[in-house]
């Protein structure tokens, strides 16, 4: 209620800024005085100072405000409670909380002076909050516009905030990733810690089955990863397989020997195939794929897994097909058009031309493609979640079935689990081998295909 | 400056000795015409230049000699060009022997990203005009030694070919183009990209390149068309308006828009 209206505020406060703003600097203009800028920056500027200030505070006060509150809250809390500190009083801190709120839990007398506190705290926080934004938003208002003079250089002023705003957003992007990094680095830390590396990424038997109460019997599991690391490679090797050839070839017909009306239709049709939900690929494999081999493999007199590594390893490659052809078409079109006339000059034929002109032109980008096709490979859940099974085999053959990283973290951490047993902890283990390994390939990509760029540019 | 009505061209477009005869050529780009019923000899072993404004069809025209515009699909052609009297347009005609024995040089030196060796052996590889290694070491160096390169680049022949200078990289397309031993060269503005000295051993080639090749080229430079050439040929807006020998062209040109050009009222 209050947010939305300071929101409201704020953006009227805005625009009347503005108009304010582009106002008093025409009526300050005058021969002897001429602006130094265009009016409209001066009103920019003015509603940049109005706003950007209070709302900066908002976010500052809406991330600080709870942990304030509950700081000022302990002191209520009963005696007993705050002597056993650490999670009794977390726990106490949120009963408080949900009663303040009117949620259906069980009362509790002993909390009654910190509810009444809370609230009245929380009545006070958002009375203060309001004043002080909104004074805020008129002291950035007023002070700007007395110090809106035409010789001060509004142009270059709203440059340097844009940037700045601009420079924050990358910042919010770059900083996402360093905290998802961090958090899967923290549990994995922690998953170290029960379980050794060296077991980890070198043990063979993958059976992550851990007591969950301490008088059950269970086993104490097991976490050699070596399985699913070469789960994940079975199946994005035959991915790559399908989809590097096919990928490769047709975006060679596209760009080189389609006619311009044929590549119009059949280059959107390839990369609808891109547009498929993953899902839909999965059931396609479980319920399509699958069965076919299985039934082909019996006729052949092989046993085919009704979870194959293979099944999920074809529709796998279809999927990733598109990525391959649409990046290749990419960097074979880049490769410039003297090139091939210098070839055909020379009385080469196309796919002459195709083989020992373009295509080495293009390798160093082919490559960063097929980089990214594996990377995404290695990262895709859905489709081998359905059709490859959840069998930790270590094998090397396509026909049985196999699991792999990503099918295991669903796996993981689906259902209700404790979030501090080796089990679940596993999972970021995983994520952490996983994440590691598509940032290094995407990142050998990108610098392959830089050096590409700096070939021709 | 229009087209002019059925304008016949002034001069000598014909020769005793042709290696190359186009008659009545028309070149269309879809609907419109670049080029309007163009006949001209190129005699054997002359260096015949082709000069002319921007956009007046040269380049087009020269692209015609080994069916280059095949390459573009809206491009059409009528009339005929005969190649030691054989129709170059004739259906059964394939354009991979054809262009062995018209090499191109382009605008641009667009050496391709192998090594100098490679660049200069791709052409006989492709042609299998060489069944040796030995022959093939001889075909690259008889080719660089042809285009003046040699010594530049014989201690580094398994070096990059885009790794040399502009001037060094055209004169490699020439030895490209000289390896696969073709009779007609045709050079589209070979010079435009380089400086006046690399521009200078280019043209010293090209005068010693006419001993043993036919050569057409176009260029902007009139006084490049005035060094390297024996007869020029005037295109404007498609019609081929004046050919003559070289020197008439520059002193007493025939066509009043001949003069214009080369006096520098237009262009």
């Amino acid at each position: 209620m209050t947010f939305s209206f300071l929101l409201i505020t704020i953006a009227i406060l805005c625009v009347i800024a503005y108009l304010v703003g582009t106002r008093r600097a025409k009526s300050l203009a005058s021969a002897d005085t001429p602006l130094s800028s265009l009016p409209g920056h001066y009103g920019s500027l003015l509603s940049l100072w109005t706003c950007l200030p209070p709302l900066l505070l908002m976010l500052l006060w809406g991330i600080m405000d709870e942990p304030v509150i509950d700081h000022l809250l302990v002191a209520q809390l009963p005696q007993a409670v705050q002597e056993q500190g650490g999670t009794s009083v977390q726990l106490a801190l949120s009963k408080v909380h949900n009663l303040a709120n009117g949620a259906n839990v069980e009362a509790d007398a002993s909390l009654s002076p910190a509810i009444l506190h809370l609230v009245e705290l929380q009545s006070r926080n958002e009375l203060l909050s309001t004043g002080v934004i909104l004074a805020l938003a008129l002291a950035g208002f007023a002070l700007t516009l007395r110090r809106l003079v035409p010789s001060r250089n509004a142009r270059n002023e709203m440059e340097g905030i844009i940037r700045g705003m601009l420079f924050a957003s990358s910042g919010i992007a770059v900083l996402t990733t360093v905290g998802i990094l961090a958090s899967v680095l923290f549990e994995a830390w922690m998953f170290f810690g029960k379980v050794s590396p060296i077991e980890f990424l070198f043990g063979t038997t993958w059976s992550p089955q851990v007591a969950l109460r301490a008088d059950q019997s269970g086993s104490s599991g097991s976490f050699g990863a070596v399985p699913l690391f070469t789960g994940t490679l079975l199946i994005s090797f035959i991915a790559m397989l399908i989809a590097v050839p096919i990928g490769l070839m047709s975006a060679i017909y596209l760009s080189e020997y389609a006619s311009p009306r044929v590549r119009s239709f059949a280059k959107p049709a390839l990369e609808v195939l891109a547009g498929i939900p993953t899902v839909v690929y999965g059931f396609f494999a479980a319920l399509t794929v699958a069965p076919i081999l299985k039934e082909f493999g019996t006729h052949l007199g092989l046993t085919v897994s009704s979870e194959s590594a293979l099944a999920a390893g074809l529709v796998m490659g279809v999927m990733i097909i598109p990525f391959v052809s649409s990046l290749s078409d990419d960097v074979i079109n880049a490769v410039p058009q003297s090139l091939r006339d210098g070839s055909y000059g020379l009385g080469a034929t196309r796919s002459e031309t195709v083989r020992q002109v373009v295509l080495p032109a293009a390798l160093p980008g082919i490559v960063g493609a097929v980089m990214l096709a594996v990377s995404r490979a290695i990262g895709e859940t859905m489709i081998v979640a359905m059709a490859a099974g959840l069998a930790a085999n270590l094998t090397a053959n396509p026909l049985e079935s196999v699991t792999t990283v990503t099918v295991q973290i669903v796996t993981l951490l689906v259902g209700d689990q404790e979030f501090d047993s080796a089990k679940t902890l596993a999972a970021f283990a995983l994520g952490l081998v996983l994440f590691l390994v598509t940032l290094t390939l995407n990142y050998v990509a990108l610098k392959v295909v830089q050096k590409y760029r700096e070939q021709y540019d | 400056m229009s087209i002019i009505e059925n304008h016949k061209t002034d001069g000598e477009p014909f020769c005793d000795n042709p290696k190359l005869k186009a008659r009545d050529v028309c070149v269309f780009y879809g609907e419109k015409q670049a080029i309007f019923d163009v006949s001209l000899d190129i005699g054997a072993n002359e260096v015949i230049a082709l000069i002319g404004p921007s956009g007046c069809g040269k380049s087009t025209f020269l692209r015609c000699l080994n069916r280059m515009n095949d390459t573009i699909d809206i491009c059409n052609i009528t009339g005929d060009i005969l190649l030691d009297d054989e129709n170059i347009y004739a259906p059964k005609v394939d354009v991979v022997p054809l262009r062995a024995r018209v090499g191109m040089v382009f605008q641009k030196p667009n050496p391709f990203p192998k090594s100098i060796y490679d660049n200069i052996a791709y052409g006989p590889r492709i042609h299998g005009l060489v069944n040796h290694r030995d022959e093939l070491d001889e075909v690259v160096e008889r080719s660089l030694q042809r285009a003046g390169l040699w010594n530049e680049v014989k201690d580094r022949l398994h070096a990059p070919g885009t790794g040399l200078s502009g001037g060094q990289q055209q004169r490699l397309c020439i030895a490209r183009t000289i390896a696969v031993d073709p009779e007609v060269i045709l050079m589209d503005e070979p010079c435009s990209a380089l400086d006046p000295i690399a521009t200078a051993k280019i043209e010293e080639l090209i005068d010693e390149l006419r001993e043993n090749y036919t050569i057409a080229i176009v260029t902007h430079s009139m006084q490049q068309a005035a060094r390297v050439s024996q007869r020029t040929a005037y295109f404007h807006l498609g019609q081929l308006i004046e050919v003559n020998p070289t020197d008439m062209v520059f002193t007493t040109p025939q066509h009043a828009l001949t003069e214009a050009y080369i006096t520098g009222r237009f262009g």
